[in-house]
Formats: C-alpha cells, sequence, structure tokens
C-alpha cells in the first residue's frame, strides 16, 4: 500500500456498485476528490445522485467497489483492500455531523462531546476538559450541564459539531447540517464550521443543497449520476 | 469511560420505576407462592412439633390421623403405654368442621378441633393468653387464628364452649386454626347425633328381631346405649423414655399390637411428601408459570426500549463505539430493571404476607435464590433486545 506524505482527504478512481448482473447499479463512478486540511468544500446534486453513497464511503460505513482513499496520510482503500479496523478509524479519525444533531439524550451536553475521547480510551477527566475547550470555542459552554431536551436547536447543532471535533479527526463529513435551519442559522452553522476548519485544521466535507450556503464554499464538488465535477464555488464571506 | 446504561436510566427514571414497579409486583406475587409453600410445609412441622409425640399410633393400614381416617379403641392407649420404653401415651381426636362463635355474632370458623388430655402429649404447647384446661367439660384453648378472645363461647354440635386459653401457630395441615377441647367432650362431638336421629335409630334397632329378641331383657337397652356413645379415639400420641429409639418402639407396636406407627421423620414424609404434595406442584406449576411471564415482560419492555434508541445505537455505532459497549449498555438496563423489581417485590411481599390466611413464611433464603433467578431472567430476556442493537447497521446514521 502506498501511503502518501499529505494530508487532508483524497480519493481516485472510487466506485461502488450495489448488486450483481444484469441488476447492479453503479452508484458512485471514478470519483475523484482532494480536500486539504483547514478546507470547507461542498458536495452538491440531487436526490438520487449519490451523494449519500460517497459520504458513506468517505465515512468508513461501506466499502467502495474500486478506487483508493486516503486519511491524513494514511491509505483506507485500495482497489478492494480496506484496512482492518474501520470502527476505530471512524472513532479516531472522521467526524460526523448529521441533519438533526442527533445527540444522545440521556447524557449531558458536556458528556456528549466527551463520549469519542472516552470511548478512545482517554480518561473522563481528560475528556471532559477537551469537551469543555470545544463547546467554549463553539460558545455553548454555558450549557454545558444542560440536558439535550433543553437546548435550542442551534445549540444542539453546535454541540454536535464539538462532538465531530472531539478526537481532532483530520477530517469531517457533514450531512446536510443547515437544512433544518433557517438562513441566518444556517449561516451561522456555515461560519462556525469554517472557524473550526481554521481552528483545528480539519478538512470539511458538507454535503447540502441547500441554496443558501452554497455561495459560501470555495469549491464545490457537483454529483450527478454517481460521477462528480468540481467548480470554483463564489467563497462569499459570511457576516 | 461514563455508565451509558447508567446515564439512560438517571435521564428517564420514572419510566423505569414504573416499569420496575409493575414488574416487582410480579415478582412479589412469585415470591409469595414460594412463601405460601414454604408456609404449607412449616404448618405441617409445627403440627407435629406441637403435638409433643414421638410415635403416632394409628388404626392399621392407615396413615392416619392426618393424611386419612383412622379410628381405634380409646383403651388402646393402656396396652401401648405397658410397652417397653413408653413414657407416656394418650388419646386424641381430630376433627375439621365449623365452629360458631357465639359471642362473635355467630361468626363461623373452619378450625379442627382437637380432643386431649390435659398434661399429655396432644396438649397446646404454650399459651399466649388466659389459662390451661382445668375443668372435665365445656371449656376450650383456641389459636389466636380462630378471631376468638378469652371468655368468647364456641358452639361445636349441640355444645357451648367457654374460651378460656389462647394459643398461637397451632394449625392443621391444611392451615385451619385449631380449638382445643377435652378428649370426652371432643369423642361424643365427633358421633353426637340430632335428638331426632337418635329416635329414630332406636326405632330401627327396636325393629330389628336380631337385636331385639323376646326373652332376653336388657340386650335392646344394652345396644342403644352402645350405639349412643363413642368409644373410638383417631390416634395415640406415644412420647418415649429418653435414651429410646423411637423406631424400636414402633416396631414394637407393628408387630404386638396390629396398629400403625409412624415415628416423626415417618410423619414429616406423610404430610410433606405426600398430603401436600398435589398443592406443592400446583405451586411449582404457577412458579414456573410466573417465572416465564416475567420473562416475556422484561423481554418485552427492554426490547421496545431499544427499538426506542435505534437511531441513538446507530449513531454509537457510527462514532465508534464497540458492539460490546452497546451490549453491556442493554444487559446493565435490563439487570437495573430487574434490581428495582426484585427490591419493589420484596417489600411489597414483606407488606402483603401477615394479611394472607394463610401462614406466609419468607425464608431468606428463597429471597437469595429469587434474586438470582430474577437476575438470570433478566440477562436472558435481554438478548433480543441486543440481537435487534447489533443489527443496527452504523450507516442508518447518515442519508437517512
Amino acid at each position: 500500500m502506498t501511503a502518501t506524505t499529505d494530508t487532508g482527504i483524497h480519493i481516485a478512481g472510487l466506485s461502488k456498485r450495489y448488486g450483481e448482473g444484469d441488476t447492479a447499479v453503479d452508484a458512485l463512478k471514478d470519483v475523484n476528490m482532494s480536500v486539504a486540511p483547514g478546507e470547507v468544500i461542498g458536495l452538491v446534486g440531487p436526490s438520487g445522485s449519490g451523494k449519500t453513497t460517497l459520504l458513506k464511503c468517505l465515512g468508513a460505513v461501506i466499502e467502495p467497489t474500486r478506487g483508493q482513499m486516503t486519511l491524513g496520510g494514511e491509505v483506507i482503500y485500495d482497489q478492494g483492500w480496506k484496512i482492518p479496523d474501520l470502527r476505530t478509524l471512524r472513532r479516531d479519525r472522521i467526524g460526523f455531523v448529521f441533519q438533526a444533531p442527533y445527540l444522545i439524550p440521556f447524557l449531558d451536553v458536556t458528556d456528549n462531546v466527551a463520549l469519542l475521547p472516552m470511548l478512545a480510551g482517554h480518561p473522563n477527566g481528560e475528556s471532559r476538559a477537551r469537551a469543555l475547550e470545544l463547546l467554549q470555542a463553539l460558545d455553548v459552554a454555558h450549557r454545558s450541564r444542560a440536558q439535550v431536551s433543553e437546548l435550542s436547536g442551534g445549540e444542539q447543532q453546535r454541540v454536535s459539531i464539538a462532538r465531530a471535533l472531539a478526537n481532532r479527526p483530520p477530517v469531517i463529513l457533514a450531512d446536510e447540517p443547515t437544512a433544518p435551519l433557517d438562513s441566518q442559522r444556517a449561516l451561522a452553522v456555515m461560519r462556525i464550521l469554517n472557524q473550526m476548519a481554521r481552528q483545528y485544521q480539519t478538512a470539511i466535507i458538507v454535503v447540502t443543497h441547500d441554496e443558501k450556503i452554497i455561495p459560501t464554499f470555495k469549491r464545490i464538488y457537483h454529483i450527478r449520476d454517481g460521477r462528480t465535477v468540481e467548480e470554483a464555488g463564489e467563497g462569499r464571506e459570511i457576516e | 469511560m461514563i455508565s451509558l446504561a447508567g446515564r439512560d436510566i438517571l435521564h428517564s427514571w420514572g419510566k423505569f420505576v414504573l416499569t420496575g414497579f409493575g414488574l416487582g409486583l410480579l415478582i412479589g406475587v412469585t415470591l409469595t407462592m414460594a412463601g405460601v409453600y414454604r408456609g404449607m410445609v412449616d404448618d405441617a412441622k409445627v403440627l407435629l412439633t406441637n403435638s409433643g409425640a414421638d410415635l403416632w399410633v394409628v388404626q392399621k393400614d392407615t396413615q392416619g390421623p392426618y393424611a386419612e381416617s383412622s379410628s381405634i379403641k380409646d383403651d388402646v392407649y393402656r396396652q401401648i403405654r405397658g410397652l417397653s420404653g413408653v413414657a407416656q401415651a394418650a388419646n386424641v381426636t381430630y376433627l375439621t368442621m365449623q365452629v360458631r362463635n357465639a359471642s362473635r355474632g355467630g361468626r363461623e370458623e373452619r378450625t379442627m378441633v382437637v380432643g386431649f388430655e390435659p398434661g399429655l402429649p396432644g396438649e397446646p404447647g404454650y399459651l399466649v393468653a388466659g389459662r390451661r384446661l382445668v375443668r372435665s367439660h365445656y371449656e376450650a384453648i383456641a389459636d389466636v387464628g380462630t378471631g376468638a378472645r378469652l371468655g368468647d363461647r364456641l358452639t361445636i354440635r349441640r355444645h357451648e364452649y367457654e374460651v378460656v386459653g389462647l394459643t398461637r401457630r397451632m394449625v392443621s395441615s391444611g392451615g385451619d386454626p385449631m380449638v382445643f377441647i377435652p378428649l370426652k367432650d371432643a369423642q361424643e362431638a365427633q358421633f353426637l347425633k340430632d335428638n331426632d336421629a337418635v329416635i329414630a335409630d332406636r326405632a330401627r334397632t327396636a325393629a330389628n328381631p336380631a337385636l331385639n329378641r323376646p326373652g332376653v331383657p336388657g340386650l335392646l337397652e344394652a345396644i342403644n346405649a352402645s350405639q349412643s356413645s363413642n368409644r373410638n379415639v383417631n390416634a395415640v400420641l406415644v412420647r418415649v423414655a429418653d435414651g429410646i429409639a423411637a423406631e424400636s418402639v414402633a416396631r414394637d407396636i407393628r408387630r404386638w399390637k396390629h396398629l400403625e406407627a409412624f415415628t416423626r421423620a415417618q410423619m414429616e414424609d406423610i404430610l410433606i411428601a405426600k398430603l401436600i404434595a398435589t398443592a406443592a406442584k400446583q405451586i411449582g406449576m404457577f412458579l414456573a408459570i410466573l417465572v416465564v411471564v416475567s420473562a416475556a415482560i422484561v423481554a418485552f419492555i427492554i426490547y421496545t426500549m431499544t427499538l426506542g434508541k435505534i437511531r441513538e445505537i446507530a449513531v454509537l455505532k457510527l462514532i465508534g463505539t464497540r458492539n460490546r459497549t452497546i451490549a453491556s449498555m442493554i444487559l446493565q438496563q435490563a439487570m437495573g430493571l430487574g434490581l428495582i423489581g426484585f427490591v419493589v417485590g420484596k417489600i411489597a411481599t414483606t407488606l402483603w404476607a401477615p394479611a394472607f390466611p394463610k401462614f406466609v413464611l419468607l425464608e431468606p433464603a428463597d429471597a437469595i435464590s429469587g434474586f438470582m433467578i430474577v437476575m438470570v431472567v433478566c440477562a436472558l430476556a435481554s438478548t433480543l433486545a441486543i440481537r435487534a442493537a447489533l443489527k443496527v447497521d452504523p450507516a442508518e446514521a447518515i442519508g437517512g
């Protein structure tokens, strides 16, 4: 396996086929993508275009049929080969932000964020300290002892971003993180993602078809029928 | 690492406590059923202990006087008393019947009426109030379970008896409280007929030419007299002399007196292994069904609770939580539910056991066994939910 010295996330010739024979469906066809540390890119496409499949491949939830993926310089997939422990990879090296925050309702805000470092074997005290630092950075430290149900939608989304950052992953995958939010809140989330990407040198891939936030990306990958096309975005500053 | 199960229980403690309360009542019923069985065994043992006998002498080929009816003549005890190794022998009668308490508005109580001779085996071992019998007739000692108080008047057949003493835990093998009366009265009560029946019997005897022969003066009167008196008892209770083996005396009685004699161990076997065997099996069936029902309830509750957390479980798996951690969370919740249920069940059983009409004996060993069984049942019941949780695909957290 060839390990690259480059950081961020890179995929080359990634394909995913579901089924076999006449019923086979090619959900992804030779997809190429590169996201550098500190960069936030958009992945845009209509329903059924292959966005979710690509996200699942990037998130090490499903395996591609062909192609190569490197993450933080380490080869994850290479033409049918994969690293043996995808669960640990997801825990330590990939952050997830979902359309709904999907926080664990029976944990308070701090422990929702601290859970990831704890799962990775860090002591509780250290994990909570790291969680508080992130909550501080995301301006929700004042709700650190609150239950999830006591938070507003925007606060919950910020906590979910903090959780995604908890293990300092080289990449964060955000699956339509602004879909349920109004323009102002959606832009606020994008501002936070950009700020976090810069602060923690994390590559962030935002899957979206939210017209409100598309102008904020400097680079956009359009996906249609399983193929991606890269284009420059407006990179509009968020006030 | 924090306890995910503990946090979930604390987060929705109301649901857990209410569910645990419901489960606890079921566990309480299970523990009570075990207590009822233990109570039956204990009643049988207490019955034997309180009789103060080492041997029970009964009619040949019967297992009386508690498990089968037995009738022997009331002079047999003299022959037994003459045997080597016998310290005391006394006649007793046992008759289960409805006794009316004239002092309590005629309230009827199902009791075992015991006829005994004061100072001899068969007499109640201790009193909790009043005194022992000092008159030959119409005095009674009642178990407090009859509801009688000192001075109450009990109607047994045609006669009234004054309660002069109260005793406790004197019950039959069926759990009926006992009333002790003088032997002669008890013998009469067993065979006493009403006046119309006596007149009819006398007319029937007089009409029988074999019993009313001309030229045999006094024959009819003698027959009538024998028909209206009872010289039978149900058993002779024997206390053997110190240092003498009860079995050796029993062997002599069986061989030379043509009677049946049971030692304490044999009588226990009759009462526990034979008399209450069917009831014990019945309770055993109830216990088995209750365990299965409890398991089904725990399985259903934990399964439903797990299905309600499918999205959270998918997220947990996506962010790298081990299957072991998720399985452990569900297992701990099931065990937690079992623990709450057991505590509620134990408290409920302790509170309601005294209200049962029959003695419910709650043994600590049964509680420990019950706790173990509850935990094992809960662990087994959680496997369905664990299976469902482990099948959850982490991909479910992405995309929808």
